[in-house]
């Protein structure tokens, strides 16, 4: 079972529907007790760094989001769920994150037109799980004005281009996340999603016997 | 890079796909959500479904068609027509819609705008205008459908837009609209240039020479399209060969 963190900031629904329709069955998780009840994890986001760092702290998530990530079950980021994974955030002034990844969240510079919204193509930098079937130059719907600046050049799993390159997909070891919005993004994205989904059964398998 | 975007836009009316469609593969033409899902397939990579229906207590059946479609269409789809409170955009985000498309609301209520940005973030608050020429070169916004002529500047009411925290301008000139002469170029730029938010471009379209032009001499970023596609005079699939023929970025589904 899948879980999604519900904290009051995120299209739930679609990313719901989209696992749905993938053949995985998620659960909306209003509450970190319930964080017991998945072996893997979603966490969406939509609007600002410091809104949604604030609304994650006042529903006391931050500590079973992070004791989730080191169990080693898989998790995965998508948009601002992406980028709060990192250590601190620069979208109105400096805000802390969760840490799970070393880097910051910058704004793009100025001269194109921001958000970045639309599809955009991925270059594959490394093999990863989450990407398996995807092929290089792939589109993905993307809406953001920060990106993330991982520390770990290895940290990044994919890239885009918008003037500037930046990591459209990250991950370490069990910690992942998606720039874009793959319940938005058919058909890769819903690819996305069902390696993710199947990454969780084949991890809870293993983590029973 | 960013690719350029083709909108199909579809009328709704009490639950119902209107300006019928020529697809033989649907099991009921007028059903929204069975033609957003094809769409979706076929490669389109956003859609705008724009609500006629006059009364407002009619206004549940959207949202079940929103509903329903955000059960079956993986890609991200506004939602315009009759949305007048933020509690009116709430509840179509919270159905799944990604957008509200604001219109006659925005003009005789602008904080709707920034209200909506604020709560819910400007990537989903766009601004649909209706232009007509007055004059070379400047254009007058219309409100209820085209009907009711407001003495607002269009350049400077999608500057206004913008600064009050809307996403994204979609632009129809009235002039143009059922014309299939072309989308009206000149106003399309102006827009884009007056902004710096992305702007779609909507009213005339006939060929795909139209939609070529919209993008690269009306410097739009996406563009809008109703009948070319509902009446299969073109597929989506067509529709971007000949954009990519033409040097124009668009999405392939690989």
């Amino acid at each position: 079972m899948i879980g999604i963190v519900d904290y009051g900031r995120g299209n739930l629904r679609s990313v719901e529907k989209a696992l749905e329709k993938v053949g995985f069955e998620a659960l909306i998780i209003t509450s970190p007790e319930e964080l017991d009840k998945v072996n893997g994890l979603i966490l969406p986001g939509v609007g600002a760094f410091a809104d949604a760092m604030t609304a994650l702290n006042s529903g006391e998530w931050i500590e079973p989001i992070i004791q989730f990530a080191r169990s080693g079950r898989p998790f995965l980021g998508i948009c601002l769920g992406m980028q709060v994974l990192f250590e601190v955030g620069e979208e109105h002034g400096e805000h802390a994150g969760l840490g799970l990844l070393a880097g910051r969240v910058v704004k793009f510079p100025p001269g194109g037109k921001v958000p970045h919204m639309g599809w955009n193509s991925l270059k594959l930098e490394q093999p990863s799980r989450l990407l398996e079937g995807i092929p290089n130059e792939s589109y993905f719907y993307f809406v953001h004005s920060y990106y993330a600046e991982p520390s770990e050049k290895k940290d990044i799993i994919a890239t885009s281009d918008y003037g500037v390159v930046f990591p459209a997909v990250v991950g370490k070891d069990n910690v992942w996340g998606a720039q874009f919005h793959p319940e938005k993004s058919s058909p890769w994205g819903l690819q996305l999603l069902t390696n993710f989904g199947k990454w969780v059964n084949d991890d809870a398998t293993l983590s029973s016997h | 890079m960013l690719s350029k975007r083709i909108i199909p836009c579809l009328d709704v009316h009490d639950g119902r796909v209107v300006k019928g469609t020529n697809f033989v593969q649907l099991r009921d033409a007028g059903d929204p959500v069975e033609l957003a899902a094809l769409y979706d397939r076929e490669g389109a990579d956003e859609l705008i479904f724009l609500d006629i229906t006059a009364s407002s207590d009619k206004r549940e059946t959207m949202v079940d068609v929103v509903r329903r479609t955000a059960e079956q269409v993986f890609i991200p789809f506004t939602i315009g027509g009759g949305l007048r409170t933020i509690e009116d955009i709430r509840r179509m985000l919270r159905a799944g819609a990604d957008k509200i498309a604001l219109n006659t609301s925005a003009v005789q209520n602008p904080q709707l705008i920034q209200e909506g940005a604020h709560a819910f973030g400007s990537q989903c608050i766009v601004v649909a205008i209706d232009a007509r020429s007055t004059a070379p070169g400047k254009w007058e916004v219309y409100i209820h459908g085209g009907r009711t002529a407001t003495g607002k500047d269009v350049l400077e009411w999608a500057e206004e837009a913008e600064s009050l925290g809307a996403g994204e301008i979609l632009l129809t000139s009235m002039d143009r609209d059922g014309t299939k002469a072309g989308y009206e170029l000149e106003l399309t730029r102006a827009v884009s240039r007056a902004v710096s938010l992305p702007v779609i471009a909507s009213g005339g379209v006939g060929t795909l020479q139209h939609l070529a032009e919209g993008l690269t001499l009306g410097e739009a970023d996406a563009v809008l399209a109703a009948s070319i596609f509902h009446y299969k005079e073109y597929s989506i699939e067509e529709a971007k060969r000949y954009l990519a023929e033409q040097g124009i970025l668009v999405r392939g589904l690989v």
